[in-house]
C-alpha cells in the first residue's frame, strides 16, 4: 500500500514530519517497507521559457535556444529535440546537475562549435516516464525561475507500508491516518459525506441471483457527463503511487480505492444492454477484461451481467466492452460487497490480482458501500459534470455489529503492560470503537471497518500496538520448579549422536532436498502416487524421498565434478515411506566415493591409497548404531539388501524380525541411473527401528568383574567352503562357551594356491578368560577340541594341517 | 700349597682390571667374567685354595683374595653397564625418522557437521536451561494441524501467504501439505499435554518459493508456553535472553513492532539492534540499525480452543524463527542457497567439527 505524504495530510491536519510518520507506522504496526522522495534528486530542474529557437549553423538536427531560466540574462543551449520551439516553456538543468536518465553531469559544452551552457530535458532524462522523443512541454501557466518538481507535485514522499490481512481498513489512506491520529500524529479530518440528491429514478435495475457471493449491490446512473483526462491534481495524486492515469470517471474510481479502501466500478451506460443481474457465470461464457485479456468463466466465478453477456468480474475486474472511455456520456456507478473468500478463490484461479481483489478479498467496510457512491457521484459532478439519478439498492447492507464484554485488567494479564482505564478506553475510542463503561469490564462494539476485531485479545492488540509495545516490561521467566531432566525424546538423542558419530569419523555433513524426481523415488524404493507432491516448484523436486542415498550420491557427483573425487558424506534426516505421521522416518545414511576411507583420503606416503569397500560402510553403519545404543552384539546380518546395493558386497541388519539398515556398494546400474561414477559405498539405518532402551531406575553400572586369572589364545585355521560366512564359524566358535570364551576375532582369511578351487582358509583367535583358577593344558585342550568339533559341525569346516 | 705358591695379587688385579677396561663388548667381558670369576676362574681357584691354608695363612690371604672379587665384581658391573649405554646409543645412533613427513589427518578433524544441526544443539542448550523440552512431528501433515487448528480460515488471504506444497488430492477431496511452518507440532503438542508446557520445536519446513534468500525448503524453530500466567513481558524477557546467548553478546536491544499471524493475537515481529556499516559483516548489540530476527505473540485464543484448552484459564506465548537465517547471521554465510548444496568446500569452511559440542558452560561456539 503506498501513499503520498501529502495525500495524507488532506486526512490528517497537524504539524508532523515524514519521520514522525515512517516512526509511528512502525510502532503501530503498519511496517514501513520503503519511502521514496523522488523530489531529492531533481531538485536542479527548473521552469524555463524558450524566448527563442533558431536552426543551427553546423547541423541539421539541432537548434540554438536562448532560454529565460528567470534568473537574469537568457542562457545559450543547443537542443537536438524535435518539439524545441519558439515560445515554449520547458525544464531546464544548468551544468553541475546531475541527469539521472543519462548518469552523467552536464557541463558547459561546444556542440559543433556553438557553446551551449545547460539542458532542456526529456521526462526520459529526468526518469519520470520513458518519453524521450522531446523536451517536456509545459502549459503557459508553468512558472518561469519554480523548482519544476515542486511545481508538478513530485516533492512529495511516497511511503509504501505493508498491510498485514488483517488490517483491510489500513488499504485506505483515510485509515492510515486514523491510526496515526489514535497513536498521536496529527488529527483525523473527517467529513461528513453528504448525500448527493438523486434527480430522476436509475434506468437500471440490478438483480442479486439468490446464492450469489453479494450482500447488496448500489448503482446510480450519472447522464451527460463530459469524460476527459482528469485534472492535474488527480492525475499526479495517480501517478506518485504508481497509478496510471486514465480517464477521469475511471482515476475516480481508482481514487477511491486507495482514499477510503472503497473500489468502485464505473460502466458506460451506451454499451450495456438491459439490467444487471449479479449472477455465477455459466459454463462457457468469457469476459474480455480491462487489462486486454480475455477470461474463461464457470460457474465457480461470479459475474455482473446485462441482457446480452457478462459485463464484469465481480470484485475482481471490468470488462472492457462496457468500460467508460472518452467518449462516455452516461455513467453507471457501482459500489458493491462481495464475499471475501469467494473474490480469493476467482483471483487466485484465474491467475488476476487487482487493486479491488487485493481489497474485497481481506474484507471492506460494508457500512461505507453507498457513502461510496455518493462521495464517487460528488466527484463526477465536479469533474465531468452531469444529471445524477437516485440510487438504487439491491441485497441489503448487514449488519456487522456486535458487543465484546472486554475486561480491561486483561490487557495487564496477557501482557504485563499497565495502562489506565481510561488510557485503554480513549485509545479504543480514537480507532472508532465505541466503548460503553470506564471500568471493570467494558462492552466494546468494533467500528464497520474492523471485520478483523473478534474478540477481547484482539481489543488488548489494539490498545498496546498504539499506547507502544515499548511498554511491555521485560520479566525474568522463572524455571519450572521440576528437576532438571533431559529435554530430549530418544530419537531426538539419537539424531544428535549419529551426526556426531559420522562426523567423528572423517565424513561430512549434507543437508539435502526432502524431494527427488520420481526416477530416482523409484529406483530406491519409493515413487508411490501419494507421496508425489501435486504442485512441485521443478520437475526434478518432484517426489518425497524414500531414501536419503539419492541425494547424497547426486551431492558426491556434483563434488566429483567440481574436481574433488574422495568425498565422504552423511545426513540425518526424514524418509518417507507414506503420508501417515507413523509412515515418516530419521534415517541416518552415508556415502563414501572414491578413495576417502575412514582412515583418511586419497593417497599417503605411508600407505597405498585404497578405494573404499563395503567394510567401510559397514564400520559406518556399525558406529552409528553402538552411538544410538542399538544392541550391536545381537545384530545378525543377512545378504538380502534391496537392489540399489551390489548383490554380492552388501547387507542387511536385523533385530529379531526388524530390518535396522543396510550397507555396502551401490548397484553400478543405480550409480548409473543417477549418472554417478564409484566406487561408492553406503548404509542406511532407520534410527526409528532400533529398539527403545529399557528404562534404569539407577544410573549405577553393573559390577566390574575382574579376574585374577590370565587370559589364554588359541589360534585356529579351517577351511571351509567360500559359501560359508564367515559370521557362521564365529558364531559356531563363541557359542561352545560363552562363559569361558570371551572374545573370537577373525585374523585371516585367504583363498588361493594351497586351498581348494572352491574353499577358503579362515583363522581364529580365541580368547580364554578363566575365572577360578588358572586352566591346565588338557582343560584348553578340550575347549579347543570342542570348539574344532562345532565349527565343523555347523560349517562342514575341516581344521587346516 | 704354600704361601709361597701365591701369584702375585697385585699383577692379576691389574691384569684382569685392564682386560675388563679392554672388553670391547658383552660377550668378550663375560669372557673375562668367566676366566676370572667362574667356576674354574683364576680367581675361584684361589679362593678355593683358602680351605687349603693354615689359619695363619688364610688371615692375610683371606681378606686379600676377597677384596681382589669384589674388585673384579665392581668393575665388571660398571663396565657392563657402559656397554650396555655405548651400545644403546650406538642403535640409536641408526634409528631415525623424518618427523616433518605430515601424518594422516584426524578423521574427527575431517568430519564436520552442518551449520544447521550445530545452530540446532545450540538453541537447545539455551532453552534447555530455561526448563524447555525438545517437541518433533511429521514433515507431511494434514490441513488440520497446519491451518484450521492454527486459526487459518478456509479461503482467508493468511493462508496464500504460504506457498503451499500439496500431495495430491485424495478421494474425499482433502489433501495432505508439507508443513508450511513447524507450528503444527505445537498443536500436536497442545493436544497430547496438559499444561504447563515447555517447548521448543525445530525442523524442516517448505513453501513454493525459491530465489537467494527463499528455498523451497528450509527450517525454523518455534517455541511454546502455555500455562496460567505467563505474558508477553515474559516472552519479551525470554527472547532478550536467548539473543544476548545465541549471538553471544552483553547486551542486545529489541524492537517489537505489531504485527499479524492468525495463531497468535497479539502478534508481534522483533527486530534486533546490530551494526552493518562493515562490508560484509553484521555486529549484534551494537549500532543503529534493525533487523527483523523473529515473530511470536500471545496464542490465539481460537488456537487454544481448537487444541482442547479453556482460553479463560490457560495463555501462553509462541514465537518462531528461521534456524537458517539465525546462522547466516550469527556465522555470516551470505547465501541460504549453498546450504543445501553439499558442495564439501563450504561445508569445510562453514561447518563445525564434531568435538565442538555447543554447551552454556563452554560457550556455544568455541
Amino acid at each position: 500500500m503506498k501513499f503520498s505524504l501529502s495525500w495524507l495530510r488532506e486526512h490528517l491536519s497537524g504539524d508532523y514530519a515524514l519521520d514522525d510518520v515512517t516512526g509511528a507506522l512502525n510502532r503501530i504496526g503498519l511496517e514501513v517497507e520503503s519511502v521514496e522522495d523522488k523530489a531529492a534528486k531533481l531538485k536542479g530542474f527548473t521552469i524555463a521559457y524558450v524566448v527563442s529557437a533558431v536552426q543551427h549553423p553546423n547541423a541539421d538536427k539541432l537548434r540554438v535556444c536562448m532560454v529565460d531560466t528567470g534568473t537574469g540574462e537568457p542562457v545559450q543551449v543547443v537542443c537536438g529535440a524535435p518539439n524545441a520551439r519558439t515560445g515554449m516553456k520547458s525544464v531546464f538543468s544548468p551544468p553541475g546537475t546531475y541527469i539521472p536518465g543519462k548518469d552523467m553531469t552536464l557541463g558547459i559544452g561546444s556542440i559543433r562549435g556553438v557553446e551551449s551552457r545547460g539542458m532542456l530535458c526529456s521526462a526520459a532524462e529526468l526518469q519520470l516516464s520513458e518519453d524521450h522523443d522531446g523536451i517536456i512541454d509545459l502549459p503557459e501557466d508553468a512558472p518561469v525561475g519554480a523548482s519544476y518538481v515542486d511545481w508538478i507535485g513530485l516533492d512529495d514522499p511516497v511511503v509504501e507500508i505493508a498491510v498485514t490481512p488483517n488490517r483491510a481498513d489500513a488499504l485506505g489512506i483515510h485509515g492510515i491516518a486514523r491510526d496515526l491520529a489514535a497513536a498521536g500524529i496529527g488529527t483525523l479530518i473527517e467529513t461528513p459525506i453528504a448525500p448527493v440528491k438523486g434527480l430522476y429514478p436509475c434506468p437500471v435495475s440490478v438483480a442479486i441471483e439468490p446464492g450469489a457471493p453479494c450482500p447488496a449491490f448500489a448503482l446510480r446512473l450519472v447522464r451527460g457527463v463530459k469524460n476527459g483526462p482528469s485534472p492535474e491534481w488527480l492525475q499526479a495524486k495517480l501517478r506518485a503511487i504508481g497509478l496510471r492515469p486514465i480517464n477521469a470517471l475511471v482515476d475516480v474510481t481508482n481514487f477511491l480505492t486507495f482514499d477510503r479502501n472503497r473500489p468502485l466500478h464505473v460502466f458506460d451506460a451506451a454499451k450495456v444492454h438491459g439490467n444487471l443481474v449479479v449472477r455465477p457465470a455459466k459454463d462457457g461464457e468469457s469476459l474480455l477484461a480491462l487489462d486486454g485479456k480475455t477470461y474463461a468463466l464457470d460457474s465457480g466465478i461470479c459475474v455482473i451481467a446485462d441482457d446480452k453477456a457478462v459485463e464484469s468480474l465481480a470484485g475482481v475486474m471490468g470488462g472492457e466492452e462496457s468500460g467508460c472511455d472518452e467518449g462516455t456520456t452516461d455513467v453507471l456507478v457501482e459500489s458493491a460487497l462481495w464475499e471475501p473468500i469467494n473474490i480469493a478463490q476467482t483471483g487466485r484461479r484465474l491467475g488476476l490480482n487487482s487493486d479491488a481483489r487485493f481489497r474485497f478479498e481481506r474484507g471492506v467496510d460494508p457500512a461505507f458501500t453507498v457513502p461510496g457512491v455518493e462521495l464517487a457521484t460528488q466527484l463526477i459532478l465536479d469533474l465531468c459534470g452531469g444529471e445524477p439519478s437516485e440510487i438504487v439498492l439491491a441485497g441489503a447492507i448487514p449488519d456487522t455489529t456486535r458487543v465484546i464484554d472486554f475486561p480491561l485488567a486483561l490487557t495487564e494479564k496477557l501482557t504485563g503492560l499497565v495502562a489506565s482505564d481510561a488510557e485503554q478506553v480513549g485509545t479504543l475510542a480514537k480507532l472508532g470503537f465505541a466503548v460503553e463503561g470506564t471500568s471493570g469490564t467494558v462492552r466494546v462494539t468494533p467500528p464497520s471497518w474492523r471485520g478483523d476485531i473478534e474478540g477481547k485479545a484482539d481489543l488488548v492488540e489494539e490498545v498496546i500496538r498504539i499506547v507502544g509495545l515499548d511498554r511491555v516490561p521485560s520479566t525474568p521467566f522463572p524455571r519450572d520448579e521440576n528437576a532438571r531432566k533431559p529435554v530430549l525424546t530418544t530419537l531426538q538423542l539419537r539424531t544428535r549422536k549419529s551426526k556426531r558419530a559420522l562426523a567423528a569419523r572423517g565424513l561430512v555433513e549434507a543437508v539435502t532436498w526432502s524431494f527427488v524426481p520420481k526416477a530416482q523415488a523409484e529406483l530406491f524404493g519409493g515413487g508411490q502416487p501419494e507421496l508425489a507432491l501435486a504442485n512441485p516448484i521443478a520437475s526434478d523436486l518432484s517426489d518425497m524421498r524414500p531414501s536419503l542415498l539419492p541425494g547424497l550420491v547426486r551431492s558426491a557427483q556434483a563434488n566429483a565434478d567440481r574436481g574433488i573425487g574422495d568425498v565422504a558424506l552423511f545426513e540425518v534426516g526424514q524418509v518417507f515411506k507414506g503420508e501417515r505421521p507413523q509412515d515418516q522416518f530419521i534415517a541416518a545414511t552415508a556415502i563414501r566415493r572414491a578413495f576417502a576411507k575412514p582412515t583418511g583420503a586419497g593417497r599417503h606416503w605411508a600407505g597405498r591409497a585404497t578405494a573404499v569397500d563395503a567394510f567401510d560402510a559397514k564400520a559406518d553403519a556399525l558406529a552409528v548404531l553402538a552411538a544410538v545404543g542399538a544392541p550391536v552384539a545381537n545384530l545378525q546380518i543377512s545378504t538380502d539388501a534391496p537392489g540399489w546395493f551390489h548383490p554380492g558386497r552388501s547387507g542387511t541388519f536385523r533385530l529379531g524380525p526388524n530390518v535396522i539398515g543396510h550397507f555396502g556398494e551401490l548397484h553400478p546400474s543405480a550409480l548409473e541411473a543417477l549418472d554417478a561414477e564409484g566406487p561408492l559405498v553406503g548404509f542406511e539405518v532407520l534410527l526409528d527401528r532400533v529398539p527403545e532402551p529399557k528404562a534404569k531406575a539407577t544410573r549405577v553400572k553393573p559390577l566390574l568383574e575382574l579376574s585374577a586369572f590370565q587370559p589364554v589364545e588359541r589360534d585356529f585355521a579351517f577351511v571351509v567352503a567360500r559359501s560359508v560366512a564367515a559370521g557362521d564359524i564365529l558364531k559356531a566358535a563363541a557359542g561352545v562357551d560363552r562363559k569361558l570364551i570371551t572374545a573370537v576375532n577373525v585374523f585371516d582369511v585367504y583363498e588361493g594356491p594351497g586351498i581348494d578351487a572352491d574353499a577358503k582358509s579362515v583363522a581364529l583367535s580365541v580368547t580364554l578368560q578363566p575365572r577360578e583358577k588358572t586352566l591346565t593344558d588338557a582343560e584348553i585342550e578340550a575347549v579347543a577340541g570342542r570348539i574344532v568339533a562345532e565349527v565343523t559341525r555347523k560349517t562342514g569346516a575341516t581344521l587346516r594341517g | 700349597m704354600s704361601v709361597a705358591a701365591l701369584p702375585d695379587l697385585a699383577s692379576l688385579e691389574a691384569d684382569l682390571l685392564a682386560a675388563i677396561a679392554a672388553a670391547a663388548d658383552e660377550a668378550e667381558l663375560e669372557a673375562i667374567r668367566v676366566a676370572a670369576l667362574g667356576k674354574k676362574g683364576s680367581v675361584s681357584e684361589l679362593l678355593k685354595s683358602l680351605g687349603g691354608m693354615s689359619p695363619e695363612e688364610r688371615k692375610s690371604a683371606g681378606p686379600a683374595i676377597n677384596g681382589l672379587r669384589d674388585r673384579l665384581n665392581e668393575a665388571l658391573s660398571a663396565r657392563r653397564t657402559d656397554l650396555k649405554a655405548a651400545a644403546l646409543a650406538k642403535r640409536l645412533e641408526t634409528e631415525r625418522v623424518d618427523v616433518t613427513l605430515p601424518v594422516r589427518e584426524t578423521p574427527a578433524e575431517a568430519g564436520r557437521l552442518h551449520p544447521i544441526s550445530q545452530v540446532i544443539d545450540e538453541l537447545t542448550a539455551i532453552f534447555a536451561d530455561m526448563g524447555f523440552s525438545v517437541a518433533e512431528g511429521p514433515d507431511i501433515e494434514d490441513d488440520f494441524h497446519n491451518f484450521t487448528a492454527l486459526n487459518f480460515p478456509e479461503g482467508h488471504p493468511a493462508r496464500e501467504m504460504h506457498d503451499t506444497f500439496y500431495l495430491p488430492t485424495k478421494e474425499d477431496g482433502s489433501r495432505l501439505v508439507l508443513r508450511t511452518h513447524t507450528s503444527p507440532v505445537q498443536v500436536r503438542t497442545m493436544l497430547s499435554k496438559k499444561p504447563p508446557i515447555r517447548v521448543i520445536c525445530p525442523g524442516r519446513t517448505y513453501r513454493s518459493d525459491s530465489d537467494q534468500t527463499h528455498t523451497p525448503m528450509f527450517h525454523q524453530v518455534e517455541g511454546l508456553v502455555i500455562d496460567k500466567g505467563s505474558n508477553l513481558g515474559h516472552l519479551k524477557w525470554i527472547l532478550e535472553e536467548f539473543c544476548k546467548a545465541f549471538f553471544e553478546v552483553d547486551n542486545v536491544k529489541m524492537r517489537f513492532r505489531p504485527s499479524f499471524f492468525p495463531f497468535t493475537e497479539p502478534s508481534m515481529e522483533v527486530d534486533i539492534q546490530c551494526d552493518r556499516s562493515r562490508p560484509g559483516e553484521i555486529r549484534f548489540g551494537e549500532g543503529s540499525d534493525w533487523l527483523e530476527i523473529l515473530g511470536c505473540g500471545m496464542v490465539h485464543p481460537n488456537v487454544l480452543r481448537n487444541c482442547g484448552l479453556d482460553p479463560d484459564e490457560y495463555q501462553g506465548f509462541a514465537w518462531g524463527m528461521g534456524i537458517d537465517r539465525i546462522a547466516m547471521l550469527k556465522y555470516g554465510m551470505p547465501d541460504l542457497r549453498a546450504f543445501f548444496e553439499a558442495d564439501v568446500r563450504w561445508l569445510a569452511h562453514y561447518g563445525f567439527r564434531p568435538l565442538d559440542f555447543p554447551t552454556l558452560a563452554g560457550g556455544l561456539s568455541t
